[in-house]
């Protein structure tokens, strides 16, 4: 392990490959070149004039010499375009900074073990797929049993004690139900939502939880395409995980993390 | 289609033996019950429509009265009938006196032959007319046909009914077959449906009346445009199941996703809420001349498709043999089945037309519900574009009757314009391409595509069996089917199950069951 639980990852490094090593623009196949491919539809039809129109967008969006190499008309007053330009800006990556979640790596035997010897008790956590989000399949990944790429879900792990709430849970269930169940970890997954309605359901959660006074005993952690840690963060969650994640991940961090509070507590949290 | 994977004809006779068993065991349970959601639905039928000043349908208003609860084990016809005849109103008029408070329930002082008689008219008028919305149906198809199977079907899900038209004439004119109109997401819990056309939803736009009315109404339109007809499709599930069921066949509408199963699984209803629900929804939809799709499919985005492929196959005997019970032909049972295996593993494309080329013979007169990869798409939309196509290629060389187009943008958010077009473009490319394939093939005796059907069949047979033994909700109890366990008294909706009393009387149904030549029940 090369990491301490709380370090915090370095910012990524950049090879100097091009005349500004720490300027990035897009590499078609030759260094500088910008190459970028972009598709859309107009709601316009199919004419010269909408062609046209779509080529001007592109140079609005910032690439030079676009062009339109497909277009076909969609009827009913639209039409689509496959345009390639150059993008003409770049960006300075040395000086990006993404927030991310601060946790060595740890396998599947490994964290259990750290839990039992670190920790000295099971950690117990509950998951849901809240609001109106009917997909379980982020929420299953990382809880169930079977678990995914190749690494066993939470149910498997012997100090982990798992309440998977499925799909269309309200707030307010969870929070019962994580209560009842003296949650040490609530696991949220938002997949598939509209018109940001994820962000209004996990802040709403989080007030929720500050209300009933149990925020500094819960740690909350929320999951799904839309989401990433900085997120997260700004939504008042402790931390926040992107596509892909498998449950390794998830379960490396809390069990660090509460390492670390419960050790600066004195101990785990007394429960109800 | 010739047959090609020599499957076991007395394994298929012990699956259907055993489903057959679960099905008759289900809808005896049924029998015996009603719902909340059947009364609205009869209420429906019979013409009440409506609602209040809060939106509240009338349906849900005479239903949900302090004198129904004591009315429904015998069903609420009787009792809503001499409520007519004591205000002499007809029936929305009569639930909205009801509504209101000027008249209860309860207290209706009429003459029972009278308030029978005064049912019984409409419930005949309501056959009639659905009968005649069959018709229309019919008289389009026969005229302007429908084009080749599979039938391509895409959704639009925009939430604004307005904007899924235009969406979905985009679609049509792209080469699509059935409109599916996908519904906001948590709708499936609502114990009502909501009136009006609508233009707010979540991931998705609400089954309305209003909103059935405004898309059939386009794509007759467009179906002329078209020189085919072009199928409309929505849900008759969740709570309301009964009541959606009765508002699509009104509305002509032509496929209704239908499966107290998926409902039971994955949204937590239910399961003796919303197995009685479906043996009324059946009816309502046999007559109607519905195709309902159901939702074995989903299982694999849940347990792994490898493994868990006879769930699905068993899933559809278990189907089959309930909707054939409540009066469905066949040619109706869209019986659902997906391509989940992961695109990296080896052979998986035969496996995939292993177990759609199983299903299309063990099911030859069904049009089978392929649905596409959901569980391994990614974001990349290039890959996903092939996944689609090799998804198209199994489709069209099984003999697929529904096809529902993958998108490049599955996982990500609801379709593009383009996203669909795209889909459309490239589905018809393949189909076209390999066409004829299947009728100049034949799979190898001994090779993997016979091992793997013949090994799921096995696999399903034993676990029909297994379910007829233990019975279908100690089953789904033991969590036997996408490895979700559910128990009898959970999940939502039991509230509004009720034991029928003797005397329950239900004219709707009875006219429902004679239109499919089944034996009437009320008494």
């Amino acid at each position: 392990m090369s990491m301490t639980p709380t370090e915090r990852p370095e910012a990524p490094k950049v090879e100097p490959t091009g005349p500004e090593p720490h300027l990035v623009k897009p590499y078609g196949d030759a260094m500088g070149d910008g190459a970028v491919q972009v598709s859309f539809s107009l709601p316009v039809p199919l004419s010269d004039e909408s062609r046209e129109a779509a080529r001007r967008l592109a140079g609005k969006m910032g690439l030079t010499e676009p062009q339109v190499y497909h277009e076909a008309d969609l009827g009913h007053g639209f039409s689509y375009f496959i345009v390639y330009g150059k993008c003409r800006h770049t960006v300075d990556i040395a000086r990006i900074v993404v927030p991310r979640v601060a946790a060595a790596p740890m396998g599947f035997h490994e964290i259990d073990e750290f839990i039992s010897h670190r920790l000295g008790r099971k950690v117990r956590v509950i998951g849901a797929c809240t609001g109106s989000d009917a997909h379980t399949v982020g929420i299953d990944a990382i809880m169930n049993m079977k678990g995914f790429a190749g690494e066993y879900g939470l149910e498997r792990y012997t100090n982990v004690e798992t309440l998977n709430l499925g799909s269309q849970v309200p707030n307010d269930v969870l929070l019962a139900k994580a209560l009842e169940f003296r949650a040490d970890v609530v696991l949220v997954s938002q997949v598939v939502t509209q018109k940001d309605v994820h962000l209004t359901n996990l802040a709403e959660l989080v007030d929720m939880v500050e209300a009933e006074g149990i925020r500094d005993r819960v740690l909350m952690i929320c999951g799904g395409p839309r989401i990433t840690h900085e997120v997260a963060l700004e939504l008042g969650l402790d931390a926040g995980f992107g596509p892909g994640t498998t449950p390794t991940r998830v379960a490396s961090y809390f069990a660090q993390e509460l390492e670390r509070r419960w050790k600066a507590a004195g101990g785990a949290p007394v429960t109800r | 289609m010739e047959p090609k994977l020599d499957l076991d004809p007395e394994a298929i006779r012990r699956c259907r033996k055993a489903a057959g068993a679960v099905a008759e065991s289900v809808l005896r349970f049924a029998s015996e019950r009603t719902t909340a959601s059947i009364e609205r639905a009869t209420l429906r039928l019979i013409g009440v429509e409506g609602a209040d000043a809060d939106g509240v349908p009338l349906v849900n208003r005479v239903v949900d009265c302090d004198a129904a609860k004591s009315i429904l084990p015998s069903g609420i016809s009787l009792a809503f009938g001499k409520a007519m005849v004591a205000t002499g109103l007809d029936a929305s008029g009569t639930a909205r006196a009801v509504a209101d408070g000027k008249l209860d329930l309860g207290k209706a002082v009429a003459g029972e032959d009278e308030a029978r008689e005064r049912v019984a008219a409409l419930a005949r008028a309501a056959g009639g007319r659905v009968a005649a919305v069959a018709a229309a149906r019919n008289a389009f198809l026969d005229r302007l046909g429908e084009g080749r199977r599979p039938l391509l079907y895409v959704i639009v899900a925009s939430g604004n009914i307005y904007e899924d038209v235009v969406q979905a004439k985009v679609c049509v004119k792209a080469g699509a077959q059935v409109i599916a109109v996908i519904r906001s997401t948590a709708q499936s819990l609502l114990d009502y449906i909501p009136e009006g056309a609508t233009t707010e939803g979540y991931g998705g736009t609400f089954a309305t009346q209003a909103n059935f009315r405004v898309m059939r109404t386009a794509l007759d339109e467009v179906s002329e445009e078209a020189g085919r007809y072009v199928r409309l499709c929505n849900y008759a599930s969740g709570l309301c199941m009964p009541e959606m069921a009765s508002l699509g066949r009104m509305e002509r509408l032509d496929v209704m996703l239908n499966d107290a199963l998926y409902g039971i699984l994955f949204r937590d209803i239910n399961m003796q809420r919303t197995l009685t629900d479906q043996a009324f929804s059946r009816l309502v939809s046999a007559a109607g001349g519905i195709i309902i799709n159901t939702g074995e499919d989903n299982y694999l985005t849940t347990a792994d498709a490898r493994e868990a492929a006879h769930t699905v196959l068993a899933s559809q005997f278990i189907n089959e043999a309930i909707a054939l019970r409540c009066g469905l032909r066949p040619w109706q049972l869209g019986l659902g089945h997906a391509m989940q295996m992961n695109p990296n593993d080896e052979d998986m494309f035969l496996l995939e037309v292993a177990q759609a080329q199983m299903a299309r013979e063990i099911f030859p007169e069904s049009p089978l519900k392929y649905m596409p990869p959901t569980k391994f798409m990614t974001g990349n939309i290039f890959r996903g574009h092939v996944q689609d196509a090799l998804f198209s290629l199994a489709s069209v060389m099984t003999g697929q009757g529904i096809h529902l187009l993958g998108m490049m943008t599955e996982a990500m958010h609801t379709p593009h314009i383009h996203d669909r077009y795209l889909a459309l473009e490239a589905t018809r490319m393949v189909m076209t391409a390999a066409r004829n394939l299947s009728e100049e093939m034949c799979w190898k005796p001994d090779g993997k595509v016979r091992h793997r059907a013949a090994e799921v069949l096995a696999r399903a047979t034993d676990m029909l069996e297994q379910v007829e033994a233990e019975g279908l909700f100690a089953a789904l109890e033991k969590g036997r089917f996408a490895d979700v366990a559910r128990s009898p008294k959970g999940g939502r909706g039991l509230k509004g199950v009720h034991a029928k009393s003797k005397g329950y009387w239900n004219p709707v149904e009875d006219v429902l069951r004679d239109a499919v030549a089944l034996p009437g029940r009320s008494e």
